[in-house]
């Protein structure tokens, strides 16, 4: 991936920061530049999200990218932000089996991926499954 | 607006065709759909050719060229489209609405992948691309890793289990061994399915279509010339075509697609036809979870029901709604640009009667069923024979 590709996405992606529509306050992460209900009556504001949500759906990856090879296997899920927002992340720190729908997580910074020996790092969020006290988790 | 008939379609064979090139493929498949509706080259007036990546595949683009160059019909137009795995659904709609019209008389509508000549690794990362590559692929998204969050979220809102996913996997690979074309020759079973190494669980290999080689061709003309090309011209009566949202995570919903049931409405709309019509039907088995989700989708059952008619058997060629008898996705193959094209070739076979050992009853009235992505385009297709 060439570099400014990666980097434009930055503040995306180093800080959750998706869009609002002023009009009908959805909220949208990844951010959306047109709200598809008000299109151009809306105006769409950075947004920041709290990085909390829960499990909507999720999967154990086996075989995946070349990007991803030393990962494998993975667990994919999509969160449902407490925002409304779903998104696409890797839940890190667990194993496929541990991971239910419905689990509450929270979003944490993580080194997503290796571009080879020499090439870029890329960061973002991935999820963490929220450990209660007392509830059996350690 | 004129309505339109299929008069005349051919394919390759579907599978690792190592010792076949790109333009080799398309010449076999346009050579046998021209054969079959006894028309010759000068006739054509237009071409439109489904195909999702001869970039990443072959590293070739601008094959619109290459195809009417090498099919020796330039200067005939061609048109390359493409909608990722749903591509030749388009490419047939386009030829469809072309004739429609009037614009064009005689209109070839075609499909190609060549996804053999790279390595395993670098196929199953070009078919990843069909997603949003900034907020999926890059968090380490896969194709089939897309079916398996819809097929987790299926099983946990109606209680679908994984046999009667994998039952889907054996009819499909069952009705493909009846089809010479078909990539995969092997019957399968229900444990044998549920052995296979998970992909992305719940997702097994045997659940998921493998990576194919092959091209398929129809051709279109106004139904009101039809017979003179043929004495069983089926008519296109009616074509939909719906979009979505590209990340799955922004769809309303995992059990089921919108654009599917978009594109079936304005579909059975146009044709003034219900699904309980529908005689047999080739639908999108990318995956197992796709094949379920589009029976609901498209009207043959009630949201959550997939399975439940799978396992009492209405889906096989001798049931109530024939799906999939040429082997769908997973049996035939699914080289992505070819797949729309394949499916209404079938379903041209079936309503002529010429489908041979996979004949299904009284076929009368047909539907295609084509997704692009994880659904972010779905093209539905009815057809009448007439
Ligand atoms: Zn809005």
């Amino acid at each position: 991936m060439h570099v400014p590709r990666f980097w434009r996405e930055i503040p995306n992606r180093y800080t959750l920061v998706g869009t609002r529509c002023g009009h009908c306050n959805k909220v949208f992460f990844p951010p959306r530049a047109i709200c598809p209900r008000c299109r151009r009556v809306g105006q769409l504001e950075p947004f920041r999200l709290s990085g909390r949500g829960r499990i909507h759906s999720f999967t154990t990856v086996y075989s995946g990218p070349r990007d991803f090879k030393d990962q494998l296997p993975y667990v994919l899920a999509i969160v449902e932000l407490e925002e409304g927002p779903r998104v696409m992340a890797q839940v890190t720190d667990c194993n496929g089996e541990e991971v239910k729908i419905g689990d509450e997580v929270e979003m944490v910074f993580r080194r997503i991926k290796e571009e080879g020996e020499e090439g870029i790092i890329h960061y973002g969020f991935k999820a963490r499954l929220v450990r209660k006290a007392g509830a059996g988790g350690s | 607006m004129r309505k339109v008939a299929v008069v005349g379609g051919g394919q390759t064979k579907f599978g690792e065709l190592w010792d076949t090139s790109f333009r080799q493929m398309i010449i076999e498949a346009g050579t046998r759909a021209l054969e079959d509706a006894g028309i010759s080259g000068e006739e054509i007036d237009a071409m439109y050719v489904g195909n999702m990546s001869s970039g990443q595949f072959i590293q070739q683009e601008h094959i619109a060229s290459l195809i009417a160059d090498h099919s020796g019909l330039a200067p005939v137009p061609c048109t390359r489209v493409e909608a990722a795995c749903a591509s030749g659904g388009l490419a047939l709609r386009e030829a469809m609405v072309a004739v429609a019209s009037g614009i064009h008389d005689v209109v070839v509508a075609a499909g190609i992948e060549k996804m053999t000549d790279v390595i395993t690794e670098v196929g199953q990362e070009a078919l990843a691309t069909v997603s949003d590559q900034e907020w999926e692929a890059f968090v380490g998204a896969t194709f089939p890793s897309f079916f398996a969050l819809m097929a987790r979220r299926h099983m946990h809102e109606f209680g679908t289990t994984e046999e009667q996913m994998a039952l889907v996997a054996v009819k499909n690979h069952h009705n493909a061994c009846l089809n010479a074309y078909a990539q995969h020759h092997v019957e399968l079973t229900v444990e044998r399915v549920l052995q296979s190494p998970l992909v992305s669980s719940p997702l097994k290999m045997l659940e998921c279509a493998s990576l194919t080689d092959g091209a398929a061709c129809l051709v279109l003309v106004p139904l009101e010339e039809a017979r003179k090309y043929t004495d069983t011209p089926v008519e296109i009566a009616g074509s939909g075509q719906a979009s979505d949202t590209i990340a799955l995570a922004d769809r309303e919903s995992l059990v089921g697609l919108r654009a599917t049931r978009e594109a079936a409405r304005k579909a059975y709309r146009m044709a003034r036809i219900e699904p309980k019509q529908v005689d047999v039907a080739e639908v999108h088995d990318s995956t197992t979870i796709s094949e379920l989700m589009a029976l609901e989708d498209l009207g043959f059952c009630r949201k959550g029901e997939g399975g439940k008619i799978t396992e009492e058997g209405l889906t096989a060629i001798d049931g109530t709604l024939p799906v999939n008898p040429s082997g769908g996705l997973e049996g035939r193959g699914h080289p992505i640009g070819a797949t729309g094209i394949a499916q209404a070739l079938e379903i041209v076979l079936q309503l002529r009667g010429e489908a041979g050992k996979r004949q299904v009853r009284k076929a009368e009235v047909g539907l295609t069923h084509n997704v692009g992505g994880s659904g972010g385009t779905a093209v539905v297709h009815l057809f009448r024979r007439r």
